[in-house]
């Protein structure tokens, strides 16, 4: 009953921030089963190191010693091969449910990972020009049952907005009593901001029982929590996934090679936890940008432009590639070091969510990314 | 008076029990400017940047040499004492406990535990110096510069440096220009490490065309544009302040050669091992890549080492610096949208003085929208823990206490996983389960008082004419003084500034 009144309460809140009109319209409309993962690839991943392109001519004198791993890496078509590190997302592939977009960028075309993960996150043109971000402006295209989480201790740039939305990481700290907790909640009544952050930790805390002991650092227990707090009745539709440790500018094969095993791992918990809902789920994996063509001096590569996007899960439209491949020769790289983005990054997410979500595409694509300028959306992404 | 509140909790770091402050907050900020101490009594017995990098090197000789010489299955050599080649002390060793596992895996579970034990003594250093400091603004202020100049203990190189980093490169002039802290710091052997410029070789450098010369020899050599990049985005001008991806990388190929002694391996060794003691700034005129550059627009003939270090003065007083820099010291002073009049007064200033920082935190002390009533900032992790500790009157730690609270509370020290540091606005930190944390952890320390703290007494001292209705009342209905503590320490006066 505690745990019914606090959702009432913590859902009337929110459609009262968006306003009053949908309040009304939220709470008469049926919560979706669709899932939606946003995991975020922190520090410019290497997109040509996780697919990469070893058909294109040029590949293997760019790259160097960075090409070794993919000398009996598996092949996904022609093209392109994915890294053996990923031997779950292969799985996915080969079962229809993985979909790798590749040469993909957000609008962003300077090299500074915060402006770049600004614009990422916030859906803008350019860094700073929007206060909110994409995925709080879907949250309000939603009923205003499906809440949306953060699996880290504070709200993502991508999250925040005026729909309040909930943070959640393990904490190791010994949970405080309940008496506390009461007179807490009492003494936050009258603050404007930290009374509706605690109603959302108070709810949370309900929903993720013991799960704050099992530690839970390591990505395939992230994986797992997301799955938790996704599959819960009553519980988040949205969640958002940080990742970071992709700033690979040395040593890159150990290092790239270690948070693949790691995303890896997190995608096959995320999908053994939802269960059945893992048909109804979308997962887009995306980063701010990419990586230079070249392999730099130290082992590494430097800040670069177009990057891979991955769309897994049971929704997804999968087992292929989707590039319009601009080549690898020097003439063919955006100034002359990167890869050149040939599909934006905003119309495939708009148009994966839109779809994924029943909802119009070109009103959805202008709420999540008011800038974009494409006019024709991207078809056969995710099943409807 | 609401005034000496925020000279309290904005400024300083919190109020603690014996606090003797007078009556003019201002007065009382501007003696702590004098009062700072560069090396506060926790900071002795910290060991210097030169000990802790010639320590690694001998580490990471000792595990080739044992991976060289012993194969998986040769039984267990004992460690050598040290390599002929390290001119460094040895690693102190503790004998190597038989784990089963191979003589390198047991040195490297023994470094990390001895990294561990570094990494934690330097926190509770830092810590200890902020709970017992007469002068909390001024330790403020370390910490603020400490984030301006990031470096991230979580790249392996530079766990055990992001302490000494601190202590020598940002302490020693806290109270004194921008410059000489921005020379400093790019000269310390954390942020060459941290930012890859210890390994950057320029194209045309002597050392990458003997090596081109036999192409078998050696590959990763080259330019690496990480550090430059930073300086200008994050150190000094800041982002989209009109700098160009060439600059960038003229700027790269200026700092070549600026490296660390006693570090790299290979042929990167041969020219930064022979001059200089281990972990020293050394300029190596072998990776330097020659001839002039042009950088902002402008030629940069300098030979050598005085290349970089012409730019670096040229950034250190250029316009969008002053800028950037007053910007950010508005933002942590009078809140996450700094007051245009504010950073126009802190930009004027620092481009009077040329970046002298005593005047521009003067000119803060003076500003009337660094005293706008109520609270402006929500405090970072960091500013929570230090300012409940004060409250409590705690004067010691545990060695595992503060690196353990500031990972369970999301802040780990030193470790921002990027160089730009912690974000500086309420969003960064006013999460459900941030806000849930510092309940969990206020409700364990407020116990650790065991009832002897009086919390209506300490509330009012904290917060002078500045406590609201609602935690007034929340702490007088307390079932214990324990409680009352814990709800003093989460109430909402207590978690912003």
């Amino acid at each position: 009953m505690m745990l019914h009144r606090r959702h009432l309460l913590a859902a009337g809140a929110t459609a009262l921030m968006v306003s009053p009109l949908g309040a009304r319209m939220a709470f008469a409309a049926a919560p979706t089963e669709r899932r939606f993962v946003f995991l975020i690839q922190r520090g410019a991943a290497d997109g040509l190191g996780i697919v990469a392109p070893v058909g294109d001519p040029a590949y293997a004198g760019a790259r160097g010693d960075l090409a070794a791993d993919f000398a009996t890496a598996p092949r996904l078509d022609g093209m392109f091969a994915l890294h053996p590190a990923m031997a779950n997302t292969l799985g996915l592939y080969q079962a229809r449910q993985a979909l790798f977009v590749h040469a993909v960028a957000s609008p962003y075309r300077d090299r500074s990972h915060f402006d770049g993960q600004n614009v990422l996150e916030t859906g803008g043109a350019s860094a700073y020009q929007l206060k909110d971000g994409w995925m709080n402006r879907l949250l309000r295209q939603l009923p205003a049952q499906d809440k949306a989480i953060a699996l880290a201790a504070a709200v993502p740039m991508a999250l925040r907005g005026s729909v309040e939305v909930a943070s959640y990481a393990p904490s190791s700290l010994p949970e405080a009593s309940d008496d506390l907790l009461a007179r807490v909640t009492a003494m936050y009544e009258g603050d404007q901001q930290l009374h509706p952050l605690w109603q959302e930790a108070m709810a949370t805390r309900m929903l993720t029982g013991d799960l704050g002991s099992d530690g839970g650092r390591r990505a395939a227990d992230t994986g797992r929590l997301a799955a938790k707090l996704l599959s819960a009745p009553g519980g988040a539709r949205i969640a958002m996934i940080e990742t970071g440790g992709w700033d690979t500018h040395s040593g890159q094969r150990g290092r790239l090679g270690g948070q693949l095993k790691g995303l890896d791992a997190m995608v096959a918990a995320l999908k053994a936890g939802l269960g059945p809902h893992w048909d109804n789920t979308l997962v887009v994996v995306a980063t701010e940008f990419g990586r230079t063509v070249k392999a730099n001096g130290t082992g590494g590569t430097d800040h670069g432009t177009g990057s891979v996007a991955m769309l897994l899960g049971g929704a997804v439209q999968g087992g292929r590639v989707q590039a319009d491949w601009p080549g690898l020769g020097d003439a063919a790289l955006y100034e002359g070091r990167d890869l050149k983005p040939t599909t934006a990054l905003d119309v495939l997410i708009a148009s994966a969510v839109s779809r994924h979500f029943g909802l119009a595409p070109a009103g959805t694509a202008k709420a999540l990314f008011p800038a974009m300028t494409a006019v024709a959306g991207m078809e056969g992404l995710v099943r409807g | 008076m609401a005034g000496m509140s925020i000279a309290l909790n904005r400024f300083g770091l919190g109020a603690r029990p014996d606090d003797s402050l007078g009556d003019e907050p201002r007065a009382w900020l501007a003696q702590q400017l004098e009062r700072y101490v560069v090396a506060p009594p926790p900071m002795a017995g910290q060991p210097a940047s030169g000990t802790l990098v010639a320590q690694f090197a001998a580490y990471r000789a000792q595990i080739s040499q044992l991976r060289k010489t012993a194969g998986p299955s040769a039984p267990p050599p004992s460690i050598p004492s040290r390599p002929a080649a390290a001119m460094a002390p040895p690693v102190p060793q503790p004998p190597i406990v038989q784990t089963g596992d191979g003589p390198a895996e047991a040195l490297r579970k023994q470094f990390a535990q001895q990294s561990r034990a570094l990494y934690n003594g330097a926190v509770t250093a830092r810590a200890l110096a902020a709970l017992q400091s007469p002068a909390p603004f001024a330790e403020r202020l370390v910490h603020f510069w400490a984030n301006h100049f990031a470096v991230s203990g979580d790249k392996m190189e530079v766990t055990n440096l992001a302490g000494a980093f601190e202590f020598e490169a940002i302490r020693p002039h806290v109270m004194g220009s921008f410059r000489d802290m921005l020379f400093a710091v790019e000269r310390h052997p954390a942020m060459l490490l941290f930012l890859d410029q210890a390994v950057s070789v320029g194209p045309n450098s002597p050392l990458a065309v003997r090596a081109a010369n036999r192409p078998n020899v050696r590959r990763n050599l080259g330019l690496n544009e990480n550090l430059a990049r930073e300086i200008l985005e994050l150190h000094t001008l800041g982002v989209r302040t009109g700098y160009s991806q060439a600059d960038v990388t003229e700027f790269a190929r200026a700092m070549t050669g600026w490296t660390v002694a006693g570090f790299g391996r290979g042929p990167v060794a041969k020219f930064t091992g022979a001059s200089g003691r281990p972990g020293d700034f050394v300029f190596a005129d072998a990776l330097h890549e020659p001839g002039t550059r042009t950088i902002l627009g402008q030629p940069w003939p300098q030979a050598g080492e005085a290349q970089a270090a012409a730019v670096l003065d040229h950034l250190a007083t250029h316009p969008a610096t002053a800028r950037h820099i007053a910007t950010k010291l508005a933002r942590h002073f009078a809140g996450d949208d700094p007051p245009p009049k504010l950073v126009a007064r802190l930009e004027a200033n620092f481009r009077k003085t040329g970046g002298d920082l005593p005047s521009l935190y003067r000119t803060l002390i003076a500003s009337p929208e660094c005293w706008a009533p109520g609270t402006v900032k929500f405090k970072s992790p960091w500013e929570w823990s230090i300012s409940a500790m004060r409250a409590l009157g705690t004067r010691q730690l545990q060695p595992n206490a503060m690196p353990g609270l500031m990972n369970q509370l999301g802040q780990p020290v030193w470790k921002p996983g990027s160089p730009a540091g912690w974000d500086d606005v309420t969003g960064a930190w006013a999460g459900p389960d941030a806000v849930l944390r510092r309940v969990e952890a206020a409700e364990r320390m407020a116990q650790r008082t065991r009832d002897q703290i009086d919390p209506r007494a300490r509330a009012a001292a904290m917060f002078p004419e500045a406590l609201s209705p609602a935690t007034t009342q929340a702490i007088a209905r307390a079932e214990s003084n324990s409680q009352g503590v814990a709800l003093l320490l989460v109430a909402p006066e207590f978690l912003r500034r």
